[in-house]
């Protein structure tokens, strides 16, 4: 199968040429390294042709590389892609999806785990990403959560990068909010990263999915991450920037956004906070402000089309009715015993009634005693 | 002439018998200490002999010999001193060698011969008592404490010159009491009604002593964490006096004590820079360690995060086994270490994760901070408290409950458990494993749907499954109810101190 003849809706797998080039980004791994200068410029790198990338790139690894270039075993490829448990969707494909096609250096095949046609489905709807800072305030990681929660609620598909702090809490978030979300990852789309996220990725992929450009065992190399930020960008019709700091790669996202014409909106921070020095910077620029998931909605669908459901309200009716007094105190923002007790309740009847919303998953206990309110 | 007279070793805490032999025959004037001794007891040598002379006995001028025996027992410290000189004196005939032998001699001497105040009488006594001796000679500092042993007669004497007088039977003895039984009952320690609010930690430290639960308090600095800790001994049963004895006899091993019998419970708060061996007990030569100065007490450690991680894992014996064996050289000791463990930490690096919005730490750093905290001590807390500030009109307000009532109860409950776990040889809620628990945890209807329904939901692991168990139990049973109702389930639901299988931190 080559490119020319076209492959159908039906094909099962990428073709040749798609396979040999991602094979390619990958096998240069170690020379982009050398070669990446800003993150803006990665997508013109990637539009080039594969003899110019690599006459581009290669250096003294050209003649090597060009062997195995002409050796490359496409089915050996697509066997490798199986045997990992990851599925292919190329850009040949009439699947493939058709805002990131419209970008430029957009990647030659998408390995997908948690089902093609999911993601397919997922990516064709709308789609807003959160992106943020790996150590991201309690502030953040809230906001970050119920704007997933929210939008995940609202039908629309999530997308971020599965990092630590405001990534994953989007995930987090949409997950609870019963949405589907995408991770595109940095390296292979089979691989978990960061591993620490072992548990997340599962629930990702067993609603969702997890993408990558990159074949399976592919290595983690600081070029990975801006390329993969270029497809979250690329993915989504906004992209949302909660807390990053002035040389954030969540702002190589907003650029990259921006460059696509697509909508970008950051959360407002405290001027005195070096974590939102980034955002700020950018709604100076003109990004839309967000303060909540009705922001977003009015920025994709126009002002006042679409609406979300306040998610407390949903979670509030699957609460029984005896608890929704202290429920109610604590979506209030009473989150903690001390404050809990200040209004006359007995100390036993309060830790049973919070252990019972804990058990039942409507709040969650945090360091310090915290109590936080799910979904 | 031969003489010889019985003294004791510690080893450890426990008493070794050592007999002291004194061999004089004629020859160049020397004198030679034999039997692995220390600098200590090679020291002796200067000391006994001027203690001898000052106290106008002669020293002989002949060859004296003295051999340690066994000896194999390495021997340390000044504690044969007393022994030394006595056996000398018989040898040369200066004390009656027959009145010597029913006796075991014990304490350090000063040049001047006066004995001097030497740490560990109490195990000296015991071990005197289980040699078959009927009287001991200790310094009169330590004849009180000598003297809880039943069925020995002790005598403290306050020089050599007196000592030899008692044995020659020139001088009565001095009468020595132990500590009158009313002394027991006097207690400085610090009271649960300095405390103003600290609802749920009151309620949280009434809950530990009842079962005897280890219990881990987190705050942010300065909320208070130290202060309910120090009080957590004021709620627990009062020793026993075969209790009162083995603590008395750790802490005058150890040199901390000199007097009667104890009657506090032992608060031991070692720093967190305490070695491994300085928590378990080790060195040369061995000495007891804070888990065996907390033996029947309370042993705390406040800014758990901040212990190195060897020395925390070399409490998980201690904590399994209530003794902990220590290797050293050829010998195994054992140390008894039976105690309560009260841990503090910050809920974060920064120490305000809930005070408002001062917290400053990232995703990393707080896991980085679970990590530090995780592992087998963590397995070993029943319970997880979180200490807040008390709000002003807490501070206004009277004390909330006092340690003689928040005791009374504490017994209560105890005594309840120790009914039930008779078959099992007795013990509390806190030493159960999950077939004791299984056995002797009897869930209402109510309650089993609730534990059920939380395991069920993932929001328990099997281990804290277990841990909720135990704990409904001891609130139970600080209430005088049989069965475990729904309420005490989810109050230790509340309570429990959460697994990181149980993932409290974002996803």
């Amino acid at each position: 199968m080559t490119a020319g003849t076209g492959n159908t809706a039906a094909s099962e797998r990428a073709c040749e040429e798609c396979l040999r080039r991602s094979w390619l980004v990958a096998r240069l791994g170690a020379q982009f390294d050398f070669a990446r200068r800003r993150g803006r410029d990665l997508p013109l790198i990637f539009d080039l042709p594969d003899a110019r990338l690599i006459a581009a790139i290669a250096g003294a690894a050209r003649p090597a590389v060009e062997r195995e270039y002409d050796a490359f075993d496409p089915q050996a490829a697509a066997a490798r892609c199986s045997a990992a448990g990851v599925e292919t969707l190329c850009r040949c494909h009439s699947e493939y999806p058709r805002r990131l096609a419209a970008t430029t250096g957009s990647p030659a095949v998408l390995h997908v785990v948690g089902g093609r046609e999911r993601f397919v489905r997922l990516v064709t709807a709308e789609t807003v990403s959160i992106v943020g800072a790996r150590r991201g305030s309690p502030y953040g990681l809230e906001i970050a959560r119920s704007l997933g929660r929210a939008l995940g609620a609202a039908g629309l598909t999530v997308v971020s990068g599965m990092a630590l702090g405001i990534d994953s809490a989007a995930h987090a978030g949409t997950l609870e909010g019963e949405g589907a979300t995408v991770a595109v990852l940095p390296a292979g789309a089979e691989r978990p990263y960061p591993a620490s996220k072992r548990g997340l990725y599962r629930r990702i992929t067993g609603s969702g999915a997890a993408v990558s450009e990159l074949p399976p065992g592919s290595e983690i190399r600081r070029w990975t991450f801006p390329a993969r930020n270029r497809i979250i960008a690329g993915l989504s019709a906004m992209t949302v920037v909660i807390e990053a700091g002035e040389r954030s790669g969540s702002l190589i996202t907003a650029a990259l956004a921006e460059d696509l014409g697509r909508e970008l909106g950051a959360v407002p921070g405290r001027v005195t906070s070096a974590l939102s020095a980034g955002t700020n910077e950018l709604l100076a620029r003109g990004a839309r402000v967000i303060r909540d998931a009705e922001d977003v909605l009015d920025a994709i669908f126009g002002a006042g089309v679409r609406r979300t459901v306040p998610a407390s309200r949903v979670s509030r009716c699957s609460v029984r009715a005896e608890l929704r007094e202290l429920f109610d105190a604590l979506a209030g923002g009473c989150d903690t015993l001390g404050a809990l007790m200040g209004s006359g309740r007995s100390l036993d009847q309060t830790l049973t009634q919070l252990a019972e919303l804990e058990v039942s998953g409507h709040i969650r206990r945090e360091a310090g005693g915290r109590y936080v309110v799910r979904a | 002439m031969l003489a010889q007279v019985a003294t004791f070793a510690i080893d450890g805490v426990e008493p070794r018998p050592v007999w002291v032999e004194v061999d004089i025959r004629s020859g160049l004037p020397t004198f030679t200490i034999v039997g692995l001794g220390d600098t200590a007891v090679r020291e002796s040598r200067d000391r006994v002999r001027a203690a001898i002379q000052n106290s106008r006995f002669t020293f002989p001028q002949s060859r004296v010999t003295a051999n340690l025996a066994p000896a194999f027992l390495r021997k340390a410290g000044p504690g044969f001193d007393a022994a030394l000189a006595l056996a000398v004196l018989a040898a040369s005939g200066q004390v009656p060698a027959e009145a010597l032998a029913r006796y075991a001699v014990y304490g350090e001497l000063s040049l001047g011969g006066e004995l001097r105040d030497s740490p560990g009488a109490l195990a000296v006594a015991e071990g005197a008592h289980r040699a078959g001796l009927e009287r001991l000679i200790v310094p009169c500092e330590r004849a009180r404490e000598a003297a809880l042993v039943e069925g020995i007669r002790v005598v403290g004497v306050a020089s050599l010159r007196e000592a030899a007088a008692v044995l020659s039977g020139r001088e009565p003895p001095r009468p020595t009491t132990s500590s009158p039984a009313g002394a027991a009952t006097i207690r400085t320690e610090p009271d649960l009604s300095d405390v103003r609010g600290h609802e749920l930690p009151l309620l949280a430290l009434q809950i530990a002593a009842a079962g005897g639960h280890n219990l881990l308090l987190e705050g942010a600095p300065g909320t208070g964490k130290t202060m309910l800790a120090r009080r957590l001994p004021s709620i627990l049963p009062p020793l026993t006096r075969a209790q009162a004895i083995e603590v008395t006899r750790i802490h005058s091993v150890a040199g901390l004590h000199a007097g009667g019998l104890i009657s506090a419970r032992p608060f031991r708060a070692p720093h967190h820079t305490v070695s491994a061996s300085g928590l378990v007990g080790g060195g040369t030569p061995p000495r007891p360690g804070e888990a065996s100065l907390a033996h029947h007490g309370v042993l705390f450690l406040d800014e758990l995060s901040e212990f190195q991680r060897t020395s925390l894992d070399a409490l998980r014996q201690p904590l399994e086994d209530g003794h902990v064996m220590v290797v050293r050289g050829q010998r195994v000791l054992e140390l008894p270490t039976r105690f309560m463990l009260v841990a503090a930490s910050n809920p974060c690096p920064c120490g305000f994760a809930g005070v408002g919005d001062r917290c400053c730490c990232g995703e990393v750093d707080l896991r980085r901070h679970r990590r530090r905290l995780s592992g087998p001590l963590l397995d070993r807390m029943d319970l997880l408290v979180t200490v807040e500030r008390p709000q002003e009109r807490e501070l206004r307000a009277p004390p909330l409950t006092s340690s003689a009532r928040a005791r009374e109860r504490v017994l209560a409950a105890r005594q309840r458990q120790q009914a039930r776990l008779a078959s099992a040889g007795g013990g509390c809620n806190g030493e159960m494993d999950s077939r004791l628990a299984r056995r002797h945890v009897r869930l209402d209807r109510a309650a089993e749907l609730a534990l059920g329904a939380a395991y069920e939901r993932n929001a328990l692991s099997a281990r804290g499954r277990h841990r909720v168990l135990r704990v409904a139990r001891t609130i139970a049973d600080l209430d005088g109810r049989d069965r475990v109702s729904a309420a005490d389930v989810l109050m230790a639901v509340s309570l429990r101190q959460r697994d990181l299988a149980e993932g409290s931190l974002a996803a």
